[in-house]
Formats: structure tokens, sequence, C-alpha cells
């Protein structure tokens, strides 16, 4: 981040003027700092994926090593998917560019580039596909915008599709739903035929395979991980907690990311899950094997995602769990709710899903058997289930971040915000066209919260950052809450560049400072050991 | 600099023009009055059924709806039914309002950079409008059409000319539906030709169309109000066509009428090989007609192939004497 810009200059520099060239003749930007590294062929060996080559190469090469069918492999594997995906098929041909997406993607309004314009993202396939497999397009060809596919293309299609998040925000405007989410997991999928992927998604996905979770975390290391968390809570509330591993018999699994086990602040959430389910005296097991919720296949392709995924039902399958329980993740949960029934299902353990404190039945996850924690928290504060002391979080002033998944291929807005209400006296929320449906990335998703591209990041982030900025000024907003593990890795940075002085957090970090635990001695600090307050400075009317 | 509404302006200026002559200078009425159009119906109807056919036959391995509203999960959390449908009947309804109310494209906003790093998000209308206006000017110019091809007009011809041409002005009656579709895309080439953004993205095959329909309409215009066509001969010619006994009205009809029957065939033949199959299409969108309700009933994926895996043996294989210093429970000691 050395070189970076500072704030200011970054903010002043970003210009919508569109090129006076057209997109076709522009090449992409693949200098250093514009692309994510390539993965190292030792990931790609170990899952069996196409290896162009053992040794190291960079995008910024001229040549890239890539086999000399080439077009004929990306030819076939977009055939087979066109038949595959009707999605595809339908967002190839609908398109009218009415240019209702245009401004909608975060990495178009941070960097200006066109072909981050969702439209254009889309088009650079669409070129491809009206040339090679449509009427009008083999006879009229550039006439009607199609495009032989030629090395360049390729650097096209690898430098912007590894610059969209899958976040799925332009699709929400489009009027024939046009996803491009799902023209990115096709163009990745293509690339990745050929052997082109980046090491930070390939290498989480690889470790994941290995040991069940992206960091490589191995059992005995997971196990020393939370209890060093239990050790840090039983320093601070004085309770003891001593949760369990790959137990058979246990009545729920619980599941979460990585990421909230590796570092912080997702840590902190993780001690929250743990507070809350001693709480509750819950019957749940962690596992070991199945220690990642989330799935860096998916950002790869459907294949890689269900391999990964397997491990799921798998698990839950031979502990004999009645039903799994998921901790708060991004993508995770698109896998979940969209995927995973489809994929690895239908699962042979268990029973539709019951919370064991309170008898609701959670008939929406019947089929999954797999409950969103913040489904499970909200009805546990409904029937008034926890004792809780919303001022331990008075030193905070919330806002709410909205995370892609759970947002546009979930419709998770209510649970999230409705323990925020009963966990903390201050919550306020962004401007209306920044949350919900509407809600902007964090500019990281999606694999890209790499450290080489952190420029484009913080660009792809600023729509996010900029409407914390507004709740910071006007409500003193220090506390950004989130339900992904991949926001709360990617927002720190991003708020200590455009807007210093908020913190991040998951949901269940706030519900662990409120709860009050039996037998806990009088808590002077919160999970982050920083010392509780009894006032704000701002005066809430809450 | 974009130029490509200047080839789509001038590709429809010669065809009307070849039309015009083909009739009035050839002679050739049969081949613009008959034959033409009854191609490209036939085209029509082949390439637009082809490529319905063609999206039905990819497989829909997934149900990925793009949630805009709560979803179905709590009892006493309200459900959003129409932005996140739980049943059929939800999508259908959240279908209908996406078709005939464009409610995506009502959403629509515009960023815009403020001082101080300060960026805002104002809602823009007039994509939107522009698009209502445009089709359903459309879609009652098309109906009202009707009148040419049945004998007797059909009552809701009647029905929708009286209410067309509530304003009583002009004689003939002007409708208002004509004048809107010519309005409407004129306003929609106005965006693709002022806003910087829609020129860089704009394709030949998006001012190929519209600059057709504007043909359409301004030559259906002046057959009404200007230069006057015969209309008892134009009925003559439709009931022929649409009775497959077609033929040329004795006199003959206006050069003019050609070059609008032939631009609309020249639309009509063009459809399924255009952005236009969006009308089809977005029945189809897997983002919108699928319900949000994955974790409770199961989608079968059609294609759906076993794949390699690492089980839980394996995983013990590798790590089962660290499994075991740390008292983690395992399957074979």
């Amino acid at each position: 981040m050395a070189d970076t810009p500072k704030p200011d200059q970054l903010y002043k520099n970003i210009d919508h003027t569109m090129p006076d060239e057209a997109w076709e003749e522009i090449p992409p930007d693949l200098s250093q700092g514009r692309f994510p590294y390539p993965t190292k062929p030792k990931n790609l060996e170990y899952l069996d994926m196409p290896t162009p080559t053992k040794e190291e190469w960079s995008p910024a090469d001229e040549e890239w090593p890539i086999p000399d069918n080439w077009q004929e492999i990306i030819h076939e594997g977009f055939k087979d998917r066109l038949e595959k995906y009707r999605s595809l098929k339908i967002f190839m041909d609908v398109c009218v560019r009415c240019g209702a997406c245009a401004d909608k993607c975060h990495f178009f309004i941070g960097t200006g580039d066109p072909k981050n314009m969702p439209v254009l993202r889309a088009e650079l396939l669409r070129s491809v596909y009206r040339k090679d497999f449509t009427t009008a397009g083999k006879i009229l060809g550039k006439i009607n915008g199609g495009r032989p596919l030629t090395k360049q293309v390729l650097k096209e299609w690898f430098s912007y599709f590894y610059q969209c998040t899958e976040c799925r925000r332009c699709s929400v405007y489009c009027p024939y739903g046009i996803d491009t989410a799902e023209i990115t997991m096709m163009g990745r999928e293509l690339l990745s035929l050929l052997g082109l992927n980046i090491n930070w998604i390939l290498e989480p996905v690889a470790n994941c395979f290995r040991t069940g979770n992206h960091l490589g975390i191995q059992p005995h290391a997971l196990k020393e991980m939370i209890e060093f968390f239990c050790d840090d809570i039983e320093e601070i509330t004085g309770v003891k907690i001593d949760p369990t591993f790959n137990r058979k018999g246990a009545e729920i699994l619980f599941i979460t990311p990585s990421g909230d086990y590796f570092a912080d602040p997702g840590t902190y959430t993780m001690m929250g899950y743990l507070l809350l389910f001693e709480h509750l005296g819950l019957d749940y097991t962690l596992s070991t094997y199945a220690s990642e919720g989330g799935n860096f296949g998916l950002f790869t392709s459907s294949e890689a995602m269900k391999r990964l995924n397997a491990k799921m039902f798998a698990e839950a399958k031979r502990l004999g769990v009645k039903w799994i329980l998921g901790g708060e993740c991004g993508h995770m949960w698109r896998v979940i709710h969209q995927y995973m029934d489809t994929m690895n299902g239908p699962p042979e353990f268990g029973e539709t899903p019951k919370s064991p404190i309170t008898g609701t039945v959670f008939d929406h996850a019947a089929g999954t058997k797999m409950v969103h924690i913040t489904e499970f928290t909200a009805d546990l504060l409904r029937h008034n289930k926890l004792k809780l002391d919303p001022s331990r979080n008075d030193n905070k002033v919330v806002t709410y971040h909205d995370s892609c998944n759970p947002s546009r291929a979930m419709g998770l807005f209510e649970e999230p915000r409705y323990i925020l209400k009963n966990v903390c006296n201050h919550f306020y929320e962004m401007p209306e066209n920044t949350i919900r449906e509407q809600t902007f990335c964090c500019g990281s998703g999606s694999g890209l919260n790499t450290e080489e591209i952190m420029e484009l990041r913080l660009l792809g982030g600023l729509p996010r950052a900029n409407a914390v900025k507004f709740v910071h000024e006007k409500f003193g907003v220090n506390m950004l809450s989130c339900i992904c593990a991949i926001d709360r890795a990617a927002f720190p940075p991003l708020m200590d560049y455009w807007v210093p002085g908020v913190d991040v957090t998951g949901i269940h970090e706030l519900v662990g400072n409120a709860l009050v635990m039996e037998g806990e001695s009088e808590r002077t600090m919160d999970l982050r050991f920083e010392p509780l307050k009894e006032e704000t400075e701002v005066d809430a009317d809450e | 600099m974009n130029v490509a509404y200047l080839y789509s302006l001038i590709a429809v200026v010669v065809l009307g023009l070849i039309a015009y002559a083909g009739v009035e200078a050839a002679g050739l009425d049969v081949l613009f009055g008959v034959v033409i159009p009854y191609l490209a119906l036939i085209v029509f109807l082949i390439g637009f059924a082809n490529k319905v056919l063609d999206w039905t036959k990819s497989a829909v391995p997934f149900k990925i709806p793009t949630t805009f509203g709560q979803q179905k999960s709590l009892d006493w959390i309200k459900h959003n039914r129409f932005d996140s449908p739980y049943t059929t009947g939800q999508v259908v309804i959240r279908m209908l309002l996406e078709i005939l109310l464009l409610r995506s494209l009502f959403k629509n906003t515009r960023v815009g950079f403020g001082k101080g790093q300060r960026i805002a998000y104002k809602w823009v209308v007039w994509l939107w409008l522009f698009a209502i206006l445009f089709h359903y000017s459309f879609f009652v110019v098309v109906l009202r059409h009707l009148r040419f091809f049945a004998e007797p007009v059909p009552f809701f011809v009647s029905f929708l000319e009286k209410i067309d041409g509530m304003f009583q002005i002009l004689l003939p009656n002007l409708f208002l539906s004509g004048v809107l579709l010519l309005g409407g895309a004129l306003l929609l080439l106005l965006r693709r030709v002022l806003l910087p953004k829609l020129v860089y993205i704009s394709k030949p095959a998006d001012y190929f169309p519209l600059f057709l329909i504007i043909g359409i309409a301004v030559t259906g215009l002046m057959m009404r109000y200007l230069d006057k066509v015969d209309v008892v001969r134009v009925k003559e010619l439709a009931m022929g066509l649409a009775t497959l006994q077609p033929g040329i009205p004795e006199g003959g009809i206006s050069g003019l009428f050609y070059v609008h029957l032939f631009f609309v065939s020249i639309l009509v033949a063009y459809i399924p090989f255009s952005k236009i199959m969006h009308m089809g299409g977005v029945f189809l969108s897997p983002t919108r007609n699928l319900a949000n309700n994955t974790r409770a009933k199961r989608h079968v994926n059609p294609w759906n192939y076993p794949v390699k895996t690492h089980t839980y043996e394996e995983y013990e294989e590798d790590f089962r004497d660290k499994m075991k210093e740390a008292g983690i429970p395992v399957e074979k000691e």
C-alpha cells in the first residue's frame, strides 16, 4: 500500500469520462497491482485441475502459458455451459444495453473504467458468443457486435472477471434480471479450463479440500485456537466454556467460516457464538473436518464448489446430528441457500430444524436442515430467552452493512436488524440506496481480498465506505456491523483508509458483549478487552 | 465517437428508398405487398419458436432468484411475498409486476460525486418513463392495427380507438398512441445519442431497431394525417393476407404505404435475431422466475454428477495421530 495515493487524491482521480477509443480497442491494464497473482501449480495439481505450467508466470507477461488449442477448449467449454445454464444463454441474448446497470457496480463507481460497467463486463463474453454461436453474428460479424476470441480478449476476461465480486447488485436494476455474477462465474470457469485461476482463491480451495477449511488449519490447531478463545472468555466474563469437537450424537452441528477463528475481528464474533451457546446450554458440536462455512469453490467452478460443500452433509450424517447451524458468512450462505441441497442433497440425516430452546420449527429450512445463526438468535430474542444488558455496547454507535449474498441471494434483512436493536442502544442505518437489496459490496468479495490489488479494493469498496462515512459524520457511528467473514477481513483496511475511526464487528460479537451469563463476574471489558463505558459522546435518543 | 447510429440511420433510409422505388418505379407491388410480408412472418414464427425452444432446451441447474425483499423465515417477520417469492403464485405476481410495470427499471438511480467525498444516489425515473411510454404505445398501436385484419372490427379494437382518440383533436381524430410511440422512440434514441455512457455502450444493433421503429411510426403518422392513404384498399390488402387470398387492390396503394409495410416486415423478421427477443427472454430469466424457497424445497439439477471429494476417512487418515493427541474423537483407534 506504500504507493497508494492519499484518499483525497484517489477520490479526485476518479474519472467517469468515457474514453475516445471503443472499448474493444483498449487493452486491459495488466500492470503490477492491477491483477491478483495466478495460482501456484501445486494447488491446481492437488485438485486435479488443468495445470498449464509448472513455472512461475505473471499475467503481466506478454505470452501466457496456455495450451496451443486454447481457443478450441474455450469454445467447447462455452458450448457446454450454454447447454447447462439457461441463465447464461438468456443473459447472452436478451440484453438491450439500456444502461440501467452501468453505474450500479461498485467497481465502476470507484474506477470509472467503462469495462467495469456490468453491461460491458457481460459484453466481453457476449461479443465472443455472438461470433461463435449466433446466426446473425456469424453473418454480420463486427456490425452485430461479434468479436473473435483473441489472446487480448482472453486477457481482458482475466482482468475483468477478477474485477467483479459477484455481488449481484446490478441484477437488481436490470429489467431482465441479468446477473453479472452468473456471467463472471461462467467466465472464470472458462478461464479455469486453461488453468488460469488466481492463487488467493485456489489456495483456500486446496486447503479446504485437505484440511476442511480455507486457511489450512489442522484439527489439533483448530482445537487450540478455540480453547484460546475460551481462555479469553474466561478472563473477560469469568465463565469457563468447554466446547466439543467431532462429537457424535450432538443435537446440532455448528459450522462457521474459518475467518471467524483465524483473525480479528472475526474471532470476537466466534467468542460471541461460544457465549451464546453456553448461555443456552445448547447440545452442539464443532467439527474439524467440516470446519469451513465459506466456499471459495463458488468463485472457481460449480464442481469445485460441490467438492468442498459435500463435507457439510457428510459430517452431519457421520456425527448423527439433527440439524446444522451456520455462522455469519456471506457467500457461504449463497451456497447453502441456493446450491447445497441441489448439489449434495437430499441430506441423509436429521429432521426439520427445531430450536431446542423455543420449540420453533424452521420450516423454511426443512430441506437443507440448515439454519442461519441470525434466524436462530432472532427467534430466541423474540421469545425472551436471552438475558441481556445492551448497555455494555454503549461505547459503540453501530451501523449495519447488508452483506451482498445474504441480501440478494437469500433476503435476510430483518433478522440481523432485530438482533442489533436488542443488543445495542445506538443503531443507525446508512442511506437508503446503499442498504438492503441495494447494498454495496465491500469491494473484496468473491476471492478478491488479496493484498496485491489493494488499490483496486479500496476503489471498489469506496461506495460502501462512503456511506459509512456519511453516518460516521452524521451520527458518530464508530462500529460497522456485518454478517460476513470476508467483510470482517476486508472492512478494517477499507475503513482505516476512507473512514478512520470506524471498527468492524460481527453481529454475534455484540450479542456476546450483551449476554448476561450465569455466574459471570462483573464485566469491565468487552470481548476485545476494551473497557466498557457507560456513556457515549453521542446523545442518542433510542 | 460512436458512429454506429449513422450507419443504422443510413440503413433504414436506404431500406425505405428501396421499397418506395420498388413500388413506384419498378411496380413491384406484389413483392413488397405480399411476398415480403409473408416471408417476414414465416421467418419470425420459425425464428421466434426456435429461439425460445433453444432457451428451454438449456437446463436450469440451480435456483438463483435475486431477492429484493425479506425472505420467508420466522412467522413474526413480515415476508415480502413479491420481492422474495416463496410459492409459484408469488413468483407469477412478481413476474407480472416486472413485465407489466418494469419494476426493476423503476428502481433506477444515478450516481453523483459531490465535494468533500460525498457520493450520492439519486432516483431517476426517466428511463422507466420512456420505456413505459414506448412499450405501451407500441402495444396499443399494434392492437389498433387489428382493425385491418378482421371484419367486423373486434369490439375491443373499437373500444381502444375510442380511448386512444379521446382528445378529439385533428381530423382524422388524433390517436395518442401513435404520437407517443414516436415520442417514446425518439426519447430512447436521444438517450443513446446524448448520454456519454449510453453512446459508449451502444451498438448498431441498438440503433437499427430504434430507427426502424421511428420509421414505422413516421410513415404511419404521415399516412394518417398528411399524405392520406386509401384505407379501404389497405384493408383489402390486409384482409387478403390474413385470409391467405393475397392480392394487390385495384388502383394500387401509395408508395409511402409500402415503405411502412416494408419497415414492419424487416422489423418482424429481424426480431428473432435481435435484442428484441427480450420480450420472450424476460419470462425465462432465472433470477426472476424462480421461488426463493431453496432451503425448504429441493431443486433438482438434471446434470448433477458425482465429484471427487475428500472423505472423512481420508481426512482422518491424514491427521489421526494429531487428532488423538489433541483428544479429538476418531473412528479408527
